[in-house]
């Protein structure tokens, strides 16, 4: 979704957190003042507030707010602290903040969490003045233990100087000094052209540990007297338990119990080897009067009639498209169908939970920690306080750990409830829970029509976007949405084209089928729909996709129109659209305030595409850490292409989920990953997002690339459902 | 009583002897930096060396490994400094680095079979190994530069 979007949802509801109303620099003092409090660690440890740590060792470490999944929060958010504490890259850490949603909480959002890629957007300001307040009381101390003038105090590279005097120090060294000084309430920051750190590459912090196997994921968590769990859930989604035979699990030696909770059967033991076999003996009856029982094409075909160009609301219009498109020359019309899609991040989900005494410690890939931790309070029947989560490395998430409803917290409770006394349990979720449990990026249909005049210029534009919705009805909903949900349709509205009359309906689906935001969300469905329909819009009128595109920019786009531009510089795009055996395609999209273009080269293997290499020109404001921007980048096209060509969730018959594991959800793999060359557009603009923008334009790219090459144009995805 | 040896230690199990080596790595012995992705061979995340062979862990009973010798990610080098590992944080390949440990398993097996792999060999034996942020792309150069690196090793050595 954009920004934008999430935010003006949230902020219109109701018991509104400080943060998304103010302009930027009120959000941003308000941020800082949150956090100026000293967190109780020991005095020997210099702790200006809650994100900077300076121990006399000479290292600082950085809590980190937003849960690290490889997108690289820990050394981007570590690199603003280190930037405006001239601190050395060397000395820096990082390391998870637990749950705290008053600490920690997302400035966009008003409660910790992680998602819309706003990990470095909202924490720029904030945590750039965490650096500069720390430095400033480590100046402060060294100016009295000196006795000299603070204004003659330099610090550089981690070490604070006194030019005239010849003393300096290590922050080490001044840690425990600078702890009795006064928090400044606003730091100077430095202004972008002083910048050291920012804008170059180092080393990222979390690299050593997960090359050498020392990286803790909430998986390798193990206490003592800890059983392992695995749950038996329906293979038809919305199922209940009706009965159940756990005779012959119980005699698996290691199986110690097994339980029925809401989710479904829990099988407790003292290994992940004996609760796998365990529940394989299961056998369970259940009750389907609440399940999802309709096949993929049943679903599709109610979509699908659902869609009609006055269906559900009108979520943007302008001008009168009905009139315009039926005095068009040309009518063009088009149907897409994007399937449920799993998120299938390469640890499964997990939680691992402790009860001892009333008080609660959880180790969990949280992306909504405070939600999990409410949670599990409430089932568990203990105040919030009595609840510590620690938010842990997580091996992939991709959207599947921010839970509109906290699954995972929810069951894991259940377990530790079920059990009915103190102990520690870790929940293990298999890949087959992981692509049969639900919470799927929503199933799409768009319809498009649009017309053209005589030379070939679009004269009306319409849209009917029909899916579920991802947010009304979670807590996300603060009952001020006005029944619209922007992640469902966001890329079809706000398109950057000038459209002379343009209409997009919303039509929202209810359906039993849990559904959650998926690397990229509404854009995932969007800019496939609005940039191959543009591009066979342009066909049609025999124009140029690049140039096409540029002339139908509108003035306000000069990000879109700059990122355009270098992305055809780069490929050498000269308008022919085939070459030999290979064909290229572009696409274009803005999402959360980052905009990337993108030229696929495509052939033909075997009747599917084969994507060679890929040129990206993305504007993501300023760069903190090009190299983290490039691989965020390189991993998003691999993402994105890899479930274009390959990946849909169908129901079948019954509504069984067919796809159970890699050998039928099959992901991209290394011989089909494209060379990516990335260009980072100059910007001194604020940071946006770039863990999911560079996602969006590939599966279009591809499309309009193969549409070149072979005719067809593919309407339906995955390219292996659609026949290519 | 299955007993092998594990990064040089000897270990005997007493459990089913149909357990996979992935959670008899993990639960029992206590090496978590093997991990659990997919249970059918399919993701190779599991990846150990069994006699030095690249093996997925997941799918083979400890039975199947009575007696052999077996090296896990944190066996590779005692100070985390394999020619394999160097290229990968010089690269800084990892991601979320979950798969991370099965990738750099496989990628030292086939520089000890192939010591100057082509492209397609890299992408011919790396193909088993999922990456779901899709690294790919590092992978195959940190493979390139940990063979020049090992390569020149043995030249000068």
């Amino acid at each position: 979704m954009t920004l934008q979007n999430r935010r003006q949802f949230l902020a219109t509801g109701a018991g509104l957190v400080i943060g998304f109303a103010l302009p930027m620099k009120g959000r941003a003092q308000s941020g800082a003042a949150a956090v100026m409090t000293k967190d109780g660690v020991g005095a020997a440890t210099f702790a200006p507030n809650a994100f900077v740590r300076i121990a006399p060792d000479n290292t600082v470490t950085v809590m980190i707010k937003h849960i690290e999944f490889g997108q690289g929060p820990f050394t981007g958010l570590a690199t603003l602290v280190a930037e405006e504490l001239d601190a050395s890259w060397d000395q820096m850490r990082a390391e998870s903040a637990p749950a705290n949603d008053d600490l920690y909480k997302n400035l966009f959002f008003g409660l910790q969490g992680t998602g819309g890629s706003t990990a470095m957007a909202n924490s720029y300001t904030q945590m750039r003045q965490a650096g500069a307040a720390a430095r400033a009381m480590l100046v402060a101390a060294a100016a009295e233990t000196w006795g000299v003038p603070a204004a003659e105090i330099t610090v550089a590279d981690g070490v604070i100087l006194h030019g005239d005097s010849g003393q300096s120090a290590s922050f080490g060294e001044m840690a425990e000094a600078a702890a009795q000084q006064q928090v400044p309430v606003e730091p100077a920051l430095k202004n972008p052209s002083e910048f050291k750190l920012i804008g170059t590459d180092r080393p990222k912090l979390d690299t050593a540990a997960k090359s050498n196997g020392t990286a803790i994921f909430t998986m390798d968590v193990y206490r003592d007297g800890m059983q392992t769990v695995v749950v038996k859930h329906p293979d038809v989604i919305g199922a209940t338990v009706i009965s159940f035979d756990d005779t012959e699990a119980l005699k698996v030696k290691g199986v110690e119990a097994v339980r029925q909770i809401p989710q479904g059967i829990a099988v407790y033991a003292t290994s992940t080897g004996a609760a796998l076999k365990g529940r394989s003996l299961l056998t369970v009856e259940w009750d389907m009067s609440k399940a999802e029982t309709r096949s993929s094409d049943q679903i599709y075909a109610e979509f699908s009639k659902a869609a009609t160009r006055d269906g559900g609301i009108v979520v943007e219009e302008t001008g009168d498209s009905g009139t315009a498109i039926k005095g068009a020359e040309t009518l063009h019309e088009a149907e897409f169908h994007f399937p449920y899609l799993a998120h299938a991040p390469m640890e499964p989900l997990d939680a691992v939970l402790e009860l001892k005494d009333g008080k609660v410690e959880m180790w969990m890939g949280a992306q909504f920690p405070g939600i999990d931790r409410g949670a599990v309070a409430k089932t568990l029947d203990v105040s919030g306080e009595d609840v510590t989560l620690n938010v842990m490395l997580a091996g992939g998430s991709f959207g599947r750990r921010a839970q509109t409803i906290p699954q995972i917290g929810l069951e894991i409770a259940a377990i530790a409830k079920a059990a009915g006394g103190d102990g520690a349990w870790k929940l293990v979720w298999t890949r087959e829970d992981d692509l049969t449990g639900g919470f799927y990026r929503p199933l799409t249909v768009h319809k498009l029509r649009a017309g053209l005049d005589g030379d070939g210029n679009i004269v009306g534009w319409e849209n009917t976007v029909a899916n579920q919705s991802i947010m009304l009805d979670t807590f996300m909903d603060q009952g001020n949405s006005g029944g619209k949900d922007p992640t469902s349709y966001e890329g079809s509205t706000n398109m950057p084209y000038d459209l002379p009359a343009k209409r997009v309906n919303w039509v929202r689906m209810q359906n039993p089928m849990s559904v959650l935001w998926w690397r990229s969300v509404g854009h995932t469905h969007t800019a496939y729909a609005t940039e191959v329909f543009l591009d066979e819009l342009l066909e049609k009128a025999r124009k140029d996709p690049v140039q096409g595109r540029l002339d139908l920019l509108s003035s306000e786009a000069g990000r879109h129109r700059a990122v355009l531009e270098r992305v055809a510089e780069m490929a050498g795009w000269d308008g022919e659209k085939v070459k030999g055996d290979r064909a290229y395609g572009v696409a274009v999209v803005e999402s959360f305030n980052t905009y990337v273009a993108q030229i696929a080269e495509v052939s033909n293997v075997d009747g599917l595409p084969r994507v060679h290499k890929v040129w990206v020109a993305v504007d993501c404001g300023v760069a903190v850490n090009p190299n983290v921007i490039r691989a965020q980048v390189e991993g998003a096209i691999g993402y994105g292409l890899g479930t274009a060509l390959f990946n849909e969730l169908t129901l079948l018959d019954g509504g069984e989920v067919a796809q159970k594991n890699f050998d039928t959800y099959r992901m991209l793999r290394i011989h089909e990953m494209p060379e990516v060359e990335v260009a980072i557009l100059k910007s001194l603009a604020d940071p946006t997002g770039i863990g999911e923008p560079g996602t969006p334009p590939i599966a279009p790219a591809v499309a309009n690339a193969w549409r070149a090459l072979t005719g067809q144009a593919v309407r339906r995805l995955p390219f292996t459902a659609a026949g290519a | 009583m299955i007993q092998f040896k594990i990064n040089g230690r000897d270990v005997s199990l007493d459990a089913d002897p149909q357990t996979p080596l992935l959670w008899a790595i993990r639960d029992e012995i206590g090496l978590t930096g093997t991990k659990f992705g997919c249970g059918i061979g399919m993701c190779g995340a599991c990846t150990v060396h069994v006699g030095g062979r690249a093996t997925r862990s997941c799918i083979t009973p400890i039975s199947d490994v009575a007696g052999t010798e077996i090296t896990t990610i944190e066996g590779l080098d005692t100070d985390s400094n394999h020619p394999v590992q160097e290229a990968w944080r010089n690269l800084r390949v990892p991601q979320c680095g979950y798969c991370q440990s099965g990738q750099i398993m496989q990628a030292v097996a086939l520089l000890q079979d192939i010591p100057n792999p082509s492209d397609q060999d890299i992408d011919a034996v790396m193909t088993g190994n999922l990456c779901r942020c899709m690294t790919y792309p590092r992978i195959r150069q940190a493979v390139r530069d940990a063979a020049t690196a090992m390569n020149g090793a043995q030249d000068n050595g």
